[in-house]
């Protein structure tokens, strides 16, 4: 395509789409050939957005299907002719009797993490409201969490729960409380990958609520003081109502987050002792990389399990923005 | 003004074609450079070692003795297994490939590895027992760097002060009560790595292999008093409750404070415990009704990966044979602290240092994890092995239950693989 035609086109496109001369109605213009150009013109502005879809988004998505529908072995996966066995390895992950126990530790990570990441990010964001001395100096210090790189986090995390030397079960046997196997014992383990999580999810609602305060006009707070609310009455009459949609945002966010979180808890209990921390992102880690014989399909499928609850929730939040751009 | 603002716009507009052009251009012609003839590539576990490194020098002065260029890339270990893979499924891979033995079954399966048959490569002079992770089938596909195995460190201050004589501890028995008695003088018993991965099982195999368990029968009622031994131990204070998530590192750490009587670790910490300048001493690891037990060898494996062009084998196998050879293995295995794989590289690496004698005689009785012709299997056993012993050392199962729900596990999964 020369240059002169490239002008031409785009001068036709501003033809169409109005610009100074009379408005004309579509399919009734006379060069058909232009109009065709314009069309070319139009794609190659789409194209480097299509491709980079393409080639980062549905081919590697497509793959993970395929994967999961497949009968791989390293055999297999080395030829590419593995049998299709449709969804074999979804029903072979429904009935692996781990199944129950990982989706349970999900819900759980995930449910309880963003229950308390927003009830303390939350607490945080009013208690900084207030403008105080200081203030902006510990609401930065409070991001520190974030800032740091998840493996320095999650291993500091792991050296203070050791069971024998950690700093936590060393200030805990000070004030004659016996020893807690944090990392090592079936029953804490999720609880302190939970913990740890929740540590480093509170400064993202913080920063997110903390800015949807600022939105709240003040006049609002001003006219309840008048009326005689105190400081409970304020924050559940507006504060909280008026930060909804805020809120909601917040909340969606943190469960597609919260949903895929892998690194805190590799890090820290490598999804054990046994199957105690095991979520669907660590059994599907486990599966495919775990040993030196990987089964990449079973992994693939759980993956996607994750994928399309991630995508339920995902849905959830265009759903609730657009009801709230319609509000 | 409306002139110009269409020119910009048509520039545009041709900008975005050239950048598509150009992206595409790009996918197409990234062809592999390091196939060129002159041009050998070479992967390896060891990021450790950079390009100024003695090892690296060596990989390169042996591609220069075969008349060809070396480029060598050193890999994590846990990612070097799905690097050759990948590296298969796209008909790249490298000339040479030095892998961690258990995973030599998993490429031969995959179909990734020429034999040492096929490429003229000698493997006569190696120790027997060290080619066994080696081969598939009665064929071998690969010969061993150097090797390594775990034996017990043991703190001679620690022992003394509990009045232990380490010449009594011979069996399961003895040893529970060396650990009784250290504990009751003040000091803790022994640490071990019982991490939920491979590295949780390579430390339980002497234990398991010394009660005359078989990998092929998980839940034997030797197999169960091995893992009761573990747990027992743990539930009694004799080994403290990280080694539930003791890697073979920290683990170290935790012998190295001079707490620990014993501790479990590798050859590999050789180095580091002289320079520690602890009063320290090696005794194999014992088995259930005494003597040594078998314990796994550690340990990569030079491979060559097949290669659309055969003719290349030849070169490959020259490098491999420099490696290889006596002299440059007593260099290379003083540099990782592995033990040497032939008899003549033994004989020089303990004349040199004496201190290794009871290493090379545990590395000629320890055996390939892969060996028995588990092959494939050994990682689907072994995933369910340090899975049970997680279950067992955290007191969510009985060592019984927990090793009969693995070994239905494992066989259920190796179902499933051939399936």
């Amino acid at each position: 395509m020369s240059t002169s035609t490239l002008a031409r086109s785009w001068r036709s496109l501003r033809g169409a789409g109005g610009g100074a001369g009379k408005p004309v109605p579509p399919g009734r213009r006379t060069g058909g050939a232009r109009e065709r150009s314009a069309q070319w013109v139009a794609w190659a502005f789409v194209a480097p957005l299509v491709i980079y879809l393409v080639v980062f988004y549905a081919y590697p998505l497509y793959r993970n299907v395929e994967l999961s529908l497949k009968h791989y072995t390293v055999r297999s996966f080395v030829d590419g002719n593995a049998p299709f066995i449709w969804f074999d390895n979804y029903l072979a992950v429904f009935r692996d009797p781990a199944f129950v126990s990982t989706l349970v530790h999900t819900a759980l990570f995930t449910g309880v993490s963003i229950a308390f990441q927003f009830t303390i990010g939350m607490a945080l964001a009013v208690f900084f409201y207030q403008s105080f001395r200081l203030s902006g100096t510990l609401r930065a210090l409070m991001l520190v969490p974030w800032l740091l790189p998840l493996i320095v986090s999650a291993s500091t995390w792991s050296w203070m729960l050791n069971s024998d030397s950690g700093i936590v079960n060393s200030v805990m046997q000070a004030f004659g409380i016996g020893q807690i196997n944090w990392l090592t014992s079936p029953s804490w383990s999720l609880v302190s990958v939970i913990i740890a999580n929740i540590w480093i999810g509170i400064p993202f609602n913080l920063v997110i609520l903390y800015s949807g305060l600022q939105a709240i006009p003040v006049d609002l707070y001003e006219a309840a003081a008048l009326d005689g609310a105190n400081a409970w009455q304020k924050f559940w009459r507006i504060t909280f109502p008026l930060l909804r949609p805020v809120s909601a945002i917040t909340v969606l966010l943190g469960l597609v987050y919260t949903l895929k979180v892998f690194d805190i808890i590799w890090i820290m209990s490598k999804g054990g002792p046994g199957d105690a921390s095991t979520t669907l992102a660590i059994w599907s880690y486990r599966l495919g990389f775990g040993s030196t014989l990987p089964q990449f399909s079973p992994a693939a499928a759980v993956g996607n399990l994750l994928i399309i609850l991630a995508v339920g929730f995902g849905l959830l939040y265009v759903y609730t923005q657009r009801k709230q751009q319609l509000s | 003004m409306i002139a110009s603002s269409k020119t910009l716009r048509a520039m545009g507009a041709l900008g975005a074609v050239v950048l598509v052009a150009a992206g595409l251009t790009a996918c197409s012609s990234s062809s592999p450079s390091s196939s060129a003839k002159g041009v050998y590539t070479f992967w390896d576990p060891y990021p450790q070692f950079d390009q100024t490194s003695a090892w690296t020098k060596l990989v390169d002065s042996c591609g220069t003795a075969a008349g060809v260029t070396v480029k060598r890339t050193g890999y994590d270990t846990s990612d070097l297994t799905n690097k050759a893979l990948l590296a298969g499924q796209q008909k790249r891979s490298p000339d040479i490939l030095l892998v961690d033995n258990p995973v030599i079954s998993t490429l031969v399966d995959a179909g990734l590895l020429t034999s040492t048959k096929a490429t003229g490569i000698d493997t006569s002079t190696i120790d027997a027992n060290l080619m066994g992770a080696g081969q598939v089938k009665g064929t071998s596909y690969g010969i061993p760097i150097g090797a390594n195995t775990l034996a017990l460190y043991y703190n001679k201050a620690v022992l003394k002060a509990a009045g232990v004589d380490i010449a009594a501890v011979t069996n399961w028995t003895s040893l529970t009560a060396a650990l009784e008695k250290v504990v009751a003088a003040g000091k803790k018993g022994i640490t071990f790595a019982g991490i939920g991965t491979e590295e949780g099982s390579f430390q339980f195999l002497p234990w398991y292999w010394g009660s005359g368990a078989n990998l092929n029968k998980l839940d034997s009622p030797q197999a169960v008093s091995a893992l009761a031994l573990w747990t027992n131990w743990v539930k009694k204070g004799l080994a403290p409750n990280s080694v539930i998530n003791n890697t073979q590192t920290t683990t170290w750490q935790e012998f190295m404070t001079g707490q620990y009587a014993f501790g479990e670790n590798g050859t590999w910490q050789l180095a580091a415990i002289k320079a520690s300048g602890m009063d320290y001493g090696i005794l194999s690891i014992p088995a259930m009704a005494g003597g040594a037990a078998t314990a796994p060898t550690g340990g990569e494996f030079l491979t060559v990966p097949v290669q659309s062009d055969t003719t290349r084998y030849a070169t490959s196998a020259k490098i491999i044979k420099c490696l290889a050879s006596t002299d440059n293995l007593v260099k290379t295995d003083t540099t990782l602290s592995y033990i040497a794989p032939t008899a003549a590289a033994q004989a020089k690496q303990v004349a040199a240092n004496p201190a290794l004698a009871p290493w090379i005689e545990a590395v000629h009785q320890a055996k390939g994890r892969t060996s028995d012709d588990l092959g494939t299997k050994y990682p689907l056993i072994s995933q369910q092995m340090w899975g049970a012993v997680q279950k067992a050392l955290s007191g969510a199962g009985l060592p019984q239950a927990a090793l009969t729900t693995a070994q239905t596990a494992a066989v259920a999964a190796i179902a499933a693989n051939n399936g």
